[in-house]
This record gives C-alpha cells, structure tokens and sequence, in this order.
C-alpha cells in the first residue's frame, strides 16, 4: 500500500490502529524525495530535524488514545518563498541563496501549531515570477507526470511534489495563479483563498495586493483541512481579514444546491480545441447531475491579463527594491555604493526578475504612472465589477484554470508573452481578489488530467470546497 | 543698481519625530540613541516576508498636532511608498503619506499673519550612516522612527517670519507634549524652499538642507536672499535646485540639481489599508488638546494680572510656564514674583546658558525668598547679592531664614516692598516727560535726576544703586 497517496484522514486510521508510525511516515516522505530526486522539486529539506519531530510525535501518541488533531505529525512541504525560522528563504534567487529567515510565516506557525512536520522548502520561479517553474536559479522543477513537461508555476516544486506523492499537501502562494496553474499542470487540487483570508506575513512579497498562500492537495478534504488551520486574522498583517472563519469540515456536497455560472469569455481563441470539447462534455456531465448551469456574462476578463501585469510589475519594482546586499543577502566587493548596487542586483536577480523589475519601474516613473499602473488600477475595479454583477444571478464560476495544456521545458522559454497568456484565466480572479479552487477531471490528454477551475465569492472558500467534493465524487 | 521692488517667497516643510514609545510600524523602541542597531527588528530592517503595521499612538499624535495647526482631517488618508535607493533605507522605499494626507488645510498665526498649512503627515525615518575614515557604517535604530510632515505654503516674506513660525510651532510641538522639537538633536528638522520675484524676472524655489538650528536657517535664508538677488539684478536664471547649507563657510551649495531631482514613483502602500479616522476618535483628541500656548498666555494675563510682553516670555518654554504658575501658588506677592522671574530669574537662565529645570532654585526655595523679600525680612542693598548666592549655591535658603530673624528683632529695614518701587518710578516717569525724551536722546546722564525724584517720594528709604537699575530697565525696554 502506498501510504501517501491516502487522504490524511485515512493515514491518521492507521496511525491510530497502530499500522504505521510518524516515524514510518516521515521515512516514506524522504524515500520518495529520494527516489524522485530528479523532478528537483525541493531546494531545501529538513530530515533530521523533521525525524526528531516525528518521533517526538510517536511517543506523545502512544500515551493517547485519539489523535489530537487530523494534521497531528502530517508532513507538508513549503513554497520557499514563504518563511520557515532558522532556514533558509532562498525565492529560488541567488540574491537570497543563503539567507537565512529569523521568523516563520504566520501559516507556517499555525501549521506547526497543530504539529504538522515541515519537511522541505519547495522550488519555484525566481519571486514567484513565472508560470513554469524554469525561472529558478536551482534550476527547473519537473512534472511527474511526464518529465519532459513543466509542472507549471511558480509554485512548481509544491505542485510537483504532491503531484509525485511525496506529502500530501503543500503549500504554495498565488499571485497570478501561481497555485492554480501547476496544480492543473501535476493533476492536483490547489486552492487560492480570497485575499485576505491567510495571513501574508512570511510570505515573501512579489506584488502585495494579489499575493496569497494557497493549498495543494491530492484530496478536497485535506486542502480544507489546511486552509482551516492557517486562516483567520493575524495582527502582524494589516490586510489580513478579521472575518470569522467557517467550519470547512465535514464537506458535503452542494453541486444540486447552487447556481453555478459558465461564461463563453472564459473561452479565448487562443485555447486548445480538445480542451474546448472536454469542457463541453463536463458541463453535460454536470447538467447530468443536477447542477444547475447558468451562462454569464464576463466581457472584461480579456483585459485582466494586461491589468494584471502592469499592476504586479509595478508592486514588484517596489517589493524587491529591499534586496540591495546590504542588510543581508548576496555580498560582493565594489568600489563604491553605486557600483555595489549594480553588482548586486545585476548579478543577484534572474532575467525574469529584471525583466519585470524594469517593466515595473517604468510603470510607475513621473509621466507614465496614469498611463499604467492608473490605467492597470482601473481595468482592475471594472473587471471586480464584473465579477459582483455575474455574483449577483449565480453562486459560484466555473472556468478552466489554464488556456493550454502542460507545455514541454523550454517550449515557452523564449517567447515570454506566451508565457504571460498561459496565466490569462487565473489573473482576473486574482484581480478581483476572490477565491478559486483548481480540481482535476476526470478527463485526461497524453496523460495528463484536464482540471476545472470553481471560482466563489469572496470568503467562500466553504461553497467552494463543498462544490469542489461533489464534483470529486462524480 | 538697488533692488526695491523685489519679493521673498519661502515657503517650509518640517520633520518632526513623535514621541511614541515603539517606532511607526514595527514594535521596537523609539529610542535611536543608543548602542547602533539595538532597537532593531525584521520589520524596520525590511526582511523579506515581513509587513508593517501602524502605530495608533503615532496617529493620535500627529492629529493632535494637525487640531492644534487649525487643519482640516483627511476622514480616510492613505500611505505610499517613496522609493530611492539609499543605504540608511532598510526597503528601498520609504512609507509617507502622498495623495491622502492625514490632515490639509490648517494655518498658524504668527504676529497676527496667517500662515497657512497646506498638509500634515505621517512617514517613517530613515537610519544614519555613521562615517568613519575607514569605511562606513549604519544604526538602524532610528529606521522606522515616526515623523510628522508639516508643509506650509510659500507664505514667509522674510526669514524673521520663518524663524518666529518654527518658535512657535516648537512651543506648540512642547506644549502638546507630542515631540522633544530639538533642532539640534534633529527631531525637528527644517528644509526652506526659497525664490525671488523681481520685477518681471523670479527665480525657481531652492530648497535648502541640512539646517540644524534656527540660527541656520535665518542666515542661510539671509544668504540665498543675497545670492539670488544679485543673480536677478544681471538678469541671469535661476534654476530649481536643492541645496545644502555649508555652515562653515557660512554658504549653500548645489546638493542636486533640476535635471537631476530624482523620480520617486510614488504609489499607493498596498501593505496598509486606508486609514479611516471618526469624529469619535477626533473629538477624544480634542479632548486631550489641553491648552495650547496661545490659550494659556491669554489665561496667564487674566489670572496674574501678567502684562503681554511678560506672558509672551514666560509661554515660549512650557517648563518655564509651569514653574511660574507653580510659584503663584506659593506667593504672597504675585507682581514681585512676576518681576522678579522675569528680570532675575530669566537673566541667571541667559548667563548660565541653562534652562529652567536646571536652574538650582527650586520653586518653594524661591517662594520662600520671595515671600521674605515681600515682608521686607531681607535688607534692601542685600536682596540680589542674596539671591545670586543663592543661584550659585553658595548659601542655603536656611541661611536667609536664619539672618533675617535677627534683622527682625533689630528692625532696622525698610518697609517698602518691590512693587512700591516700581510704582515710584513709573509716577516720576510719567511726570518728567521731558526728561525721559532726554535720556532716551542719548543724554544720559539725566537719569541722576530720576533717580533723585523716585529717592525723595520714597523718603530716602531704597538703595539708590536699585532704582537706578530699574530705571534703566525701563527705559531701555521702550
């Protein structure tokens, strides 16, 4: 049997009818990084320190009877762009190879609360900047289902990971569908709260006002597990949401409930003709089931993908201004501060991350800053607008997370407005702040399963998950 | 050829750290003086991953200021980021207030000319590059400091104007116990921007930097005002610039130039939300707005009687202030008092170059002179020695206390009080019109006879040497 392809619950049950130990547990996690040691998935791990958890886990248990809690000895896996104490937080850049974070993310602690076991910093793009994960300075991460292929990103590593059983659940942050889009790319679920709903702090800024840590899961009910536990208001951010948090447990399914919303601008030219079909077939599927399916309408979604980058390149010149060398981070000889500064972040930040810290700073220069960030912060409140008025007739969206299917490393490598469009179904949610939550299908092309994307409103994540269970069950 | 028909624009932006306990957006001390980097943390030191979160004193601070400069309070204000690169700049951006400003549209009286106030703000410091011959290092622990931002607008037209604005606004800064306002210590900080208008021809504003006192800024002014005149007399431009005051060579100097002003890209901070203030909250500041100077110096000459001229000496040091209410209290003789803080007190404050909280006499110690001094316990020809040996500390209240029994029982002292005195003098001045016109035409000599009324209406019971000071005193005032 393999273990960690079981729901988390289902692993506790056999803790608890003594099958199988944490220590057992944690061994399996680090024999399949071992073995999976080429998807490059991890930047960091932490097995001493996790084993000696996992054990201090074992002897608390054996003078229990329940487990304490369903994430009691768990392990996850961390984006290593979000903070874990007295390891490093690298964002895959040179520029921070070897800093080391003092503090952990407010999701991390959380987490580690309820004694999960953080086993390993995850790869990602450079900053969280990019959609297949080839942006790294420890270079690409792979998609297990077929290594040719990118796992998608930025939260590859994350993706790839749970992807490849090697833990059950992740997480990731989302900016532009950093979590969605790999999670549609490895077959898994990701979910992306609203804004707001997890605490930013420890999460590394790429641009703050559409950041947010996500969840990956093979299982619906282990990423609401997850998102239980690290969401909820937290004094150290000042946008996190002081809204009650529902309980996400037990899921049960709504798809006969709600009114679920299609929409026809979802559906770009640019999109495969065999994605387009099994779509159709789904909605049949669903119509099928009893879901009620309404057509919506959306005209502004095409423009999000153009909001979204000047907005975030902008957020993002500002956000890595910090990274000069000179607190912490990389260090070089120079003959004065201004050389310094040049040596440092040419040499420190990637292609991407320069690409984007330039189109960035234009944004925002005297004389421009109307014509792109203004106009980026309009088309913005115009597309949430849209989304209120469809959020008016229906209960939650349903859209494909990503235009394309897994592309093969370097296939995109070169073209980077291609790369920008594989995000052009996520950005829009992203803009309006909502949450959305990407599940796999049963469907499958070359092998790798078409996903969905269910998008609610905003602090719906519960509709969403409910939604999400159903549809798991079909 | 004379420059007449030329104007002075100045306008002024100062910075001043609130005296809050923890910086603007992280918990660490306030206190910069100390060991460099001790008051440090992830938030002020931008680590990756961290966020910063507003100080409510802060606010409750700088809108106590922003009540007190008459301005108007932004319901919803909005901070920004203002990006440069620059070591002492832990973010590479700094957060300030920029299109919402906490408060707008405020003024301040000054010699009964309204200076309008075009803003008040909220923003964070900077650190300090500290240079060694070597090399160069920097303490954080001012990084994240709060500052308030007060903008005027261009309306100074000379640098006395400039000066009496920053008095006053000291006094006020004191007064609500909101900042320490030391120019020198740098808590309050100074950056004029200046320009001519001549004829046809006005220069662009130059802002001036690097001032550190008042005395600096009103002879930097007095510079610039030289300088770029001269420059519009050949007719010759001048650009904007900022500049830095050399205060050796008594010069400014190019900091950086028009083409080279740097492009700040402002935008909207999306780490804090829209600062949203109630007429609650307002209205609970108010309250704690207790009496600002211009309140209490009308009080003072109610409840004391205190002329103007006195009140406007005595409110320009709150500590200075409370001292003399709290020597009312314990006097018999209020005008005595009065007096005699503001001519003997305040000359030993200027000789020693000390304020008032140094100054060796407590208040009951100076009551109990005064109070002797009223009941004419002390010998008239001894009264300053006495309490100049007192001031120096040479003798002990006790000492006073002890002689002045035994005077007692000889009773050989005068029984005209202070105020009698000054009465005195002021009758014969009013009678010897002429006289005084003499004197003050440079006949000095004249005061002999002064002195000779005022001795022969007190029946030759005062020390000559006295009155003629306080004849002097008089005269010299006017």
């Amino acid at each position: 049997m393999d273990i960690l392809k079981l729901k988390i619950r289902d692993i506790q049950n056999l803790i608890k009818r003594k099958e199988l130990s944490y220590m057992e547990l944690i061994k399996e996690v680090f024999k399949r990084i071992e073995e999976n040691k080429d998807l490059n998935a991890f930047i960091s791990l932490f097995e001493e320190k996790a084993i000696k958890k996992a054990k201090e886990c074992d002897k608390e248990f054996s003078e229990m009877k329940e487990v304490p809690n369903l994430l009691f000895g768990i392990p996850i896996a961390v984006k290593d762009n979000i903070a874990y104490a007295q390891e490093r937080l690298t964002c895959a850049s040179k520029i921070l190879k070897d800093f080391v974070s003092p503090y952990s993310a407010t999701a991390v602690e959380r987490l580690e609360e309820k004694r999960a076991i953080i086993v390993g910093k995850t790869n990602l793009d450079e900053f969280a900047m990019g959609s297949s994960n080839e942006f790294s300075y420890f270079g690409p991460c792979l998609n297990p289902i077929n290594r040719e292929y990118v796992p998608g990103g930025s939260s590859g590593g994350s993706a790839s990971a749970v992807g490849a059983n090697i833990v059950p659940v992740a997480l990731g942050s989302d900016t532009g569908g950093s979590v969605r889009q790999p999670a549609a790319f490895c077959g898994v679920c990701g979910l992306k709260p609203t804004y707001g709903r997890v605490s930013r702090f420890g999460l590394v800024a790429f641009a703050s006002s559409l950041d947010v840590i996500g969840v990956f899961s093979k299982y619906v009910e282990d990423c609401a597990l997850v998102l239980q536990t690290i969401s909820g208001y937290d004094e150290r951010d000042s946008t996190s949401a002081n809204y009650p948090v529902p309980n996400y447990l037990p899921l049960k399914s709504n798809l006969e409930e709600l009114k679920v919303g299609i929409s026809k601008d979802f559906f770009f030219e640019e999109m495969d003709t065999s994605l387009i079909k099994i779509y159709e077939d789904f909605f049949k599927l669903l119509a099928k089931n009893g879901v009620r399916l309404y057509e919506v309408s959306l005209p502004t979604m095409k423009y999000g993908i153009y909001a979204y980058h000047l907005i975030a390149t902008c957020e993002a010149s500002s956000n890595l201004a910090r990274y000069d060398g000179i607190r912490y981070g990389l260090n070089m000889e120079a003959k004065d501060i201004d050389e310094f500064y040049k040596k440092i972040r040419s040499e420190g930040f990637g292609k991407e991350v320069k690409r984007r810290i330039v189109l960035g700073t234009y944004g925002l220069s005297k004389g421009y800053y109307e014509e792109y960030y203004g106009i980026g912060v309009k088309a913005r409140k115009i597309i949430s607008q849209d989304f209120q008025r469809a959020f008016e007739r229906v209960d939650i969206i349903l859209a494909p997370p990503s235009p394309t299917l897994p592309f093969k490393l370097g296939e995109k490598l070169k073209d980077p407005i291609k790369m920008y469009l594989s995000d052009i179904l996520t950005v829009p949610i992203s803009l309006a702040g909502l949450p959305a939550l990407s599940i796999p299908l049963k469907y499958k092309i070359d092998n790798f399963p078409i996903s969905i994307q269910i998008i609610g409103k905003p602090f719906c994540e519960k509709e969403i998950l409910d939604f999400a269970y159903g549809i798991e069950q079909l | 050829m004379e420059l007449n028909n030329y104007e002075i624009i100045i306008g002024l932006e100062i910075h001043c750290q609130l005296k809050t306990k923890s910086k603007l957006f992280c918990s660490c001390p306030a206190e910069f003086e100390r060991e460099p980097n001790i008051n440090v943390c992830p938030v002020c030191l931008g680590f990756p991953g961290t966020l910063p979160v507003l100080n409510k004193r802060a606010i409750e601070l700088a809108l106590k200021l922003a009540l007190a400069l008459n301005c108007e309070i932004n319901r919803k204000s909005s901070f920004a980021r203002k990006h440069y690169f620059y070591p002492d700049l832990p973010k590479g951006y700094q957060i300030t207030q920029y299109k919402e400003p906490l408060a707008y549209n405020g003024y301040l009286l000054i010699d009964n000319k309204k200076i309008r106030i075009r803003r008040v703000h909220l923003e964070e410091d900077s650190g300090k590059l500290i240079h060694t011959p070597k090399e160069t290092l920097i303490d954080f622990n001012r990084a994240g400091v709060p500052l308030v931002e007060i903008v005027t607008e261009p309306d100074f037209r000379s640098p006395k104007e400039v000066t009496s604005f920053i008095e006053k606004l000291r006094t006020i800064l004191i007064y609500l116990d909101i900042s320490d306002a030391d120019m020198e210590k740098g808590n309050l900080r100074c950056e004029p921007n200046i320009s001519l208008r001549y004829n046809n021809l006005s220069s662009e504003r130059r802002e001036i930097k690097n001032l550190n006192s008042i005395k600096n800024v009103y002879q930097a002014l007095e510079y610039e005002i030289e300088y770029q005149k001269n420059l519009l007399e050949k007719g010759e431009r001048i650009e904007r610039a900022t500049l830095l005051w050399n205060e050796k060579e008594r010069r400014t100097e190019i900091m950086r130039a028009k083409e080279e002003e740097e492009d700040y890209r402002y935008f909207p901070e999306p780490d804090l939300p829209s600062l949203i203030i109630d007429e609650e909250e307002i209205l609970k500041i108010k309250e704690e707005i207790k009496e600002l100077p211009e309140e209490r110096k009308n009080r003072l000459i109610r409840e004391y009687n205190l002329k103007e001229e006195f009140a406007e000496i005595i409110i320009k040091d709150k500590y200075l202030c409370d001292y003399y209410e709290d020597l009312m209290k314990l006097v018999k003789d209020k005008n005595l008092a009065t007096n005699w803080l503001i001519n003997e007190v305040l000359r030993v404050l200027n000789e020693k170059k000390i304020k008032i909280n140094e100054f060796p006499l407590k208040i009951t110690e100076l009551a109990t002179f005064l109070n002797l001094l009223s009941e004419n316990k002390i010998p008239r020809g001894k009264v300053k020695e006495k309490f100049y040996q007192l001031a120096e500390k040479k003798i002990k209240i006790e000492d006073i206390l002890k002689t002045t029994e035994i005077k007692q029982e000889k009773g050989s002292f005068t029984q005209i009080t202070f105020s009698d005195i000054e009465k005195v003098i002021e009758e014969v001045l009013a009678q010897e019109k002429e006289v005084v016109e003499k004197y003050k035409k440079g006949k000095k000599g004249v005061i002999g006879y002064l002195i000779g009324e005022v001795v022969k209406k007190l029946e030759g019971k005062v020390d000559p040497r006295e009155i003629r000071e306080e004849i002097i005193k008089i005269l010299e005032k006017d």
